[in-house]
């Protein structure tokens, strides 16, 4: 057992796991953050993606112990209080979401993308959507809400 | 009503209700559930494909720390707990029954499939069961698998009972005309066609919670289900688990179900099952490997087709035999997908006098295979579109051209495969699709591709399906066990807002918000007022749950009747306040209307004054407001619409790019366009999925799972497919109160032939394998 | 997964000395392919030794005609700096390829060619642009580094601290990704130095290898014409549900001439 301490979501926050633990399990199971899902087995669907120290990554593949001391933003801490992130606005308003699961990871990808690549076009965002996966919405209305999201927050 | 500001009703394109738990995380899956006290289940799983079990050793499970239990098939049997249902018999050509091999939950003495349940381990964290189901020693005594379809008769029988591997020999339609109608024939287009198997992979993975309260005898299921009224009949009336009264079935949130959460599967029952065994919650959530392994498959049908045309093009008759593959056991609706969702579709849009299907069922040791988004419809309008065009091609007809001859064009229509088409244009949807795809510019976009070394083609599917099922008479004569009407209730509250609870089940639909659009627009109030109750059976009384794109059809006819039944009553109790007689008050936007006088009550006036009830007449009228319907429709209702796909081919990689894809569908009645096209788009993906992406492989051999995981499983990504555009032409459904058909598996039906078709078209070939991967299309191109 | 001991080495010595003393240790770098493994119980180390941290496996530097990157530097990094932007863009444009940009966030270069996955792309671009790896113990070019399929020439106890690239006067990736993995069925890199041309296969075979025939070939003229007629033999290519190796040996064939259109 180790005791993993970080920020998560402005929080600080510890719990004491099993050296096995994922960095995904220690924020469902732990700390009962549970906007973070679990898709697949082989580090492939995104659904569980977070932010660690201000970058993407799928908390799926990543231990606890190794996110020790770091700064994690989940989904749940993405909206400022009542009032959603531009990018959480924009998946709600271009019907970027149908069954929700794959959202959370898709939502936290897309404002990482947005911090990386500003200025996106559509077969850029397709192509940096390599590592996630949506069942429902044929990508479409996400690629659409990307989009809208990327440019109201460069203006 | 439409040009109304801030209008949320019928045809608005308003945001989702449900979105922002979704948004801001705060979904409740079933795998975010924790219960108090609960335990973790982990199955153990065959590695074989066919095997007797010998002896199951559980000993050295039973030593690791923190498992609680090891439980096995022969524990349930002794348990009295029976095996899983398919609720469908189908007959044989020989008006005998189909043969249904048994389906226990934990296998008894045999496995059939990798993947099978052997046994299940209890622990006290889901690491320990795992670690536990690997400690289980399973004695298996190998036999042969059957794997390959072409091949399962005379091969090891996959249940005793079905000696030949053969569960039923299924026809529809009549021979004789149909092989008179070939004897006239000038031309006949054969196609020997393989519609590859698919699996679902919904994001969300199955999991189920099974607890047990001893001191009421009542146990509650939550579980990750389309249906889950369905869920709870077939594990108290078959599997026998408990009573209906004692058992509560909750599906909370689901991640998706494309078919795959219809089912009753051996999770759900053994984590119920072992929930009392231990005393504890037990939980189980699958691995993405165990999804691949372990849920219902869908499609895996090889077809011999022969089209008859005479000298103009016009259809005289068609013939099919197919084999569909079932897998190793019945899954609660396996029978009919390949029969009564397949044969009675073969009619497509055209007008084709005679029809003949001859549909073999058949067992393999491989996944059960049931429903997947279209089940049954998409391989026959691929069948169906395939030759149609294959025709053309033999004949030189332009494709579009012989489609056009050959439609339906006047309503009501019987096809000779049992359905009655009540409504559609099929040349509307065409004749907008070919405008919007650009059809009489092809030939220059194809000379631009040839000349910069690609090969481009075009290719259509003009589709037909079948949803809304149905008149439950109708399904019942062809061997549902279940009825297929839908419930509602619509409760208003005093102070004049409404809850409805409905038997459908939202997951990923938005039936929050449909559903509430459509209260709104009924009664005139804000939609802010409506929340819509659904997937818990404590809650909702009965219903039959989501599939088959039923919920609007169905279940919004079933909540459309409950209202005008409020609306009803509204007016008894209007007239009664404003004293004139019951049939001189209107309802309309909201409000009671005195005919002829000038009163008017609101909407929430005269819910107040329903449960205030003073001075009621009461032995006119009963205090409260609540309405309820079970609603049974006419017909089946008949989506139908025009797919057509574009596609670029580097020759020299046998890369393909859908350079275009234009889908122009009619629903009828719209109750959202955003949501309805958001459908369309996800129905695409699946449908160009199958076409050029996904395809379950299982080694002929051993059968094992080849393509097990999403590294070799190809799934759809966003740069795999281009941004649709997606158009509607509009013929209301006569069939139901809202004019609805379905929008829901549309997409998956319609877009496999175009892309299929286009790739044909642009190579020249006759025929390519799906999924059309780049080497096949590479080697297809270069005569490989 | 199974249970194990996780330890953060302070230091490469550290790493070493907890290496040692572990009964089947592993180092944790980015875990972006070790983690997968490990939860589907492909693997069970007694301990996981995280290097992912160090001071001493980071860095990008460029100097005369080597550029040199530590193994801890992540593919996102590489992918993204303007040092290895400009002096070699192939290089970037091949570590914006590896996975998704997730996994880029985390895997490392280190990581990636120690495990010497046959569809990586971080060999093609160590083999084809002549790279020196060095390690905990020693320098060794890379052709002597990848041995064979998840094969390399480390011992139990030794670390790749970073690696020379040489940089050439030309040079570009091509791949062609499997559609499921996205991992390569066939990625090429092909440099021209004054010393002549280099390139290299991964994806195709068991290890990455050079293409001696087309490096004859581009010796002589470096276009994408001179290699048009020369076909890879299938003979031990690796072939699988995705690709056969005819497919693939064709495939060596089209990325090959593309990398040196681009190139060029």
């Amino acid at each position: 057992m180790i005791s993993v301490k970080t920020t998560v979501n402005g929080e600080e926050r510890s719990a004491d796991v099993e050296d096995r633990t994922l960095l995904v399990s220690y924020l469902r199971e732990h700390l009962r953050l549970t906007g973070t899902h679990i898709g697949c087995d082989t580090s492939q669907c995104g659904a569980c993606v977070v932010h660690v120290n201000g970058k993407a990554v799928k908390s799926c593949t990543m231990l606890a112990a190794q996110a020790e001391g770091c700064n994690i933003t989940t989904v749940e801490g993405l909206a400022d209080g009542d009032t959603l992130h531009p990018v959480q606005a924009a998946f709600r308003e271009y019907h970027g979401l149908q069954c929700g699961f794959c959202t959370p990871g898709m939502i936290m990808s897309a404002v990482d993308l947005i911090r990386r690549i500003p200025d996106l076009d559509e077969p850029t965002i397709r192509q940096e959507l390599e590592g996630n996966l949506c069942r429902c919405t044929g990508y479409q209305n996400i690629v659409k809400a990307i989009k809208s999201a990327a440019e109201q927050m460069a203006s | 009503m439409i040009s109304k500001p801030n209008f949320t009703g019928i045809g608005a394109p308003i945001q989702r209700k449900e979105d922002k738990r979704f948004i801001t995380g705060q979904g409740q899956y079933t795998d975010d559930i924790a219960r108090p006290g609960q335990v973790y289940a982990a199955f153990v799983r065959s590695p074989v494909a066919h095997a007797r079990i010998k002896e199951i050793d559980a000993s050295a499970a039973l030593e690791l720390e923190g498992v609680l239990a090891v439980l096995t098939g022969a524990q349930l049997k002794e348990d009295g707990i029976a095996g899983l249902i398919c609720g469908w018999t189908v007959q044989s050509k020989d008006g005998s029954d189909m043969i249904a091999g048994e389906h226990p939950a934990l296998a008894v003495d045999k496995v059939r499939y990798v993947g099978d349940h052997v046994a299940v381990v209890i622990g006290t964290t889901n690491h320990i069961a795992r670690q536990g189901a690997e400690l289980v020693g399973v004695d298996y005594e190998e036999l042969d698998p059957v794997v390959d379809l072409e091949s399962v008769r005379g091969a090891n029988p996959v249940h005793e009972e079905a000696a030949n591997n053969v569960c039923f020999e299924w026809e529809l339609g009549e021979k004789e005309p149909t092989d008179d109608a070939f004897g006239k024939a000038d031309h006949v287009t054969k196609l020997d066609i393989t519609n590859n198997r698919l699996i679902p992979n919904a994001m969300e993975p199955r999991a189920a919670i099974g607890e047990y309260n001893q001191a009421e005898d009542h146990y509650t299921l939550y579980t990750t289900s389309q249906n889950p009224h369905v869920a709870r009949l077939v594990i108290s009336a078959f599997v026998g688990l408990a009573p209906e009264h004692k058992l509560r079935v909750i599906a909370p949130d689901v991640g998706g179900g494309f078919g795959s959460k219809i089912f009753i599967y051996a999770e759900e029952v053994v984590c119920l099952w072992a929930a009392k065994k231990v005393g504890k919650p037990v939980k189980w959530t699958g691995e993405r490997s165990e999804a691949f392994l372990a849920d219902a498959h869908g499609r895996d049908h090889i077809s011999s087709a022969e089209l008859a045309l005479d000298k103009d093009g016009k259809f005289l008759g068609l013939r099919v035999k197919t084999i569909a593959n079932l897998g190793a056991y019945l899954s609660t609706f396996a029978s009919a997908v390949p029969t009564y969702l397949y044969g009675t579709l073969l009619s497509g849009q055209y007008q084709i006098p005679a029809i003949y299907v001859e549909v073999d069922g058949v067992y393999t040791n491989t996944a059960p295979v049931d429903a997947y988004r279209g089940a049954g419809r998409p391989e026959a309008t691929y069948l169906l579109e395939r030759i149609v065009e294959k025709a053309a091609r033999e004949l030189s007809i332009d494709p579009a051209d012989l489609r056009k001859r050959n439609f339906i064009d006047q309503f009501p229509y019987q096809t000779p495969v049992i359905m009655n088409y009540d409504v559609g244009d099929y040349h509307a949807s065409l004749e907008e699709g070919l405008e919007r795809i650009g059809y009489s510019d092809f030939e220059t976009r194809k000379a631009q591709s040839e000349a910069a070394g690609k090969k481009r083609g075009i290719g259509f599917s003009t589709y037909i399906e079948a949803c809304g099922i149905a008149p439950s008479a109708a399904v019942g004569s062809l061997g549902a066990g279940v009825g297929l009407w839908e419930s509602a209730e619509v409760r208003v509250n005093p102070t004049g807002n409404v809850e409805v609870l409905t038997g459908c089940h939202s997951h990923g639909q938005g039936h929050e918000t449909t559903f509430a659009q459509l209260v709104s627009h009924r009664f005139g109030i804000p939609i802010e007022s409506v929340e819509i109750v659904h997937g818990d059976t404590d809650k909702v009384q009965f219903g039959m749950g989501t599939y088959g794109s039923r919920s609007g059809a169905v279940g919004m006819s079933a909540i459309t009747v409950a209202c005008d039944k409020v609306i009803t009553k509204g007016k008894k109790i209007a007239a009664h306040l404003m004293e004139v007689p019951a049939d001189s008050v209107d309802f309309e936007d909201g409000l009671f209307l005195g005919k002829d006088s000038n009163k008017s009550l609101a909407f929430g006036e005269i819910a107040l004054a329903a449960y205030t009830a003073h001075g009621f007449p009461t032995d006119e009228i009963e205090p409260g407001l609540k309405e309820s319907c079970f609603y049974d429709p006419s017909n089946f209702t008949f989506p139908a619409g025009c797919h057509i796909c574009e596609v670029e081919i580097d020759p020299e990689t046998g890369e393909l790019d859908i350079a275009a894809f234009v889908a122009v569908d009619d629903f009828g009645t719209v109750i959202n366009p955003m949501i309805v096209e958001g459908q369309v788009h996800g129905g695409l993906v699946q449908g160009i999925g199958q076409a050029i992406l996904e395809g379950c492989t299982y080694d002929k051999e051993s059968g094992q799972l080849v393509t097990g995981s999403f590294m070799d499983y190809t799934m759809p990504r966003a740069d795999d497919v281009p941004s649709f555009d997606v158009g509607m032409t509009v013929t209301e459904c006569p069939s139901n109160p809202v004019g609805m058909k379905g929008c829901g598996e549309a997409g998956a039906i319609g877009a496999t032939p175009a892309v299929i078709n286009a790739i044909i078209n642009a190579l020249g070939v006759d025929s390519i394998e799906m999924p059309a991967t780049p080497e096949r299309i590479w080697r297809a191109a270069n005569g490989l | 997964m199974y249970e194990f001991n996780y330890k953060k080495a302070g230091s490469l010595d550290e790493a070493k000395a907890l290496l040692a003393g572990a009964d089947d240790g592993k180092l944790l770098s980015g875990g972006q392919t070790l983690l997968p493994t490990m939860k589907q119980r492909l693997a069970m180390p007694s301990d996981l030794i995280d290097i992912g941290s160090l001071a001493e496996l980071k860095g990008i530097a460029v100097s005369g005609d080597v550029l040199s990157i530590g193994a801890g530097e992540k593919h996102a990094d590489v992918a993204s700096s303007s040092e290895i932007r400009s002096a070699l863009p192939a290089l970037a444009d091949l570590a914006g390829m590896i996975g998704d940009p997730h996994v880029r966030h985390m895997g490392t270069l280190g990581g990636s060619i120690s495990n010497n996955d046959p569809a990586a792309d971080y060999p093609a671009a160590c083999v084809g642009l002549d790279a020196t790896i060095h390690t905990t113990d020693r320098s060794l070019s890379a052709e002597e580094f990848f041995v064979g399929m998840f094969e390399t020439a480390l011992s139990e106890t030794e670390i790749v601290v970073g690696v020379d690239f040489k940089v050439p006067q030309k040079a570009a990736y091509m791949k062609f990704p499997n559609p499921a993995s996205r991992y390569a069925i066939v990625g090429v890199m092909v440099a021209q130095y004054a010393s002549g041309p280099r390139v290299a296969v991964t994806g195709a075979g068991p290890s990455v290898f050079r293409q001696m025939e087309m490096e004859q070939a581009l010796a002589s003229d470096f276009s994408p014409g001179s290699i048009e007629a020369i076909r890879q033999s299938p003979e031990s290519l690796n072939s699988d549900l995705h690709a056969s190796a005819d497919y693939r040996a064709h495939l060596v064939g089209v990325m090959a001439k593309r990398a040196v259109e681009k190139a060029s």
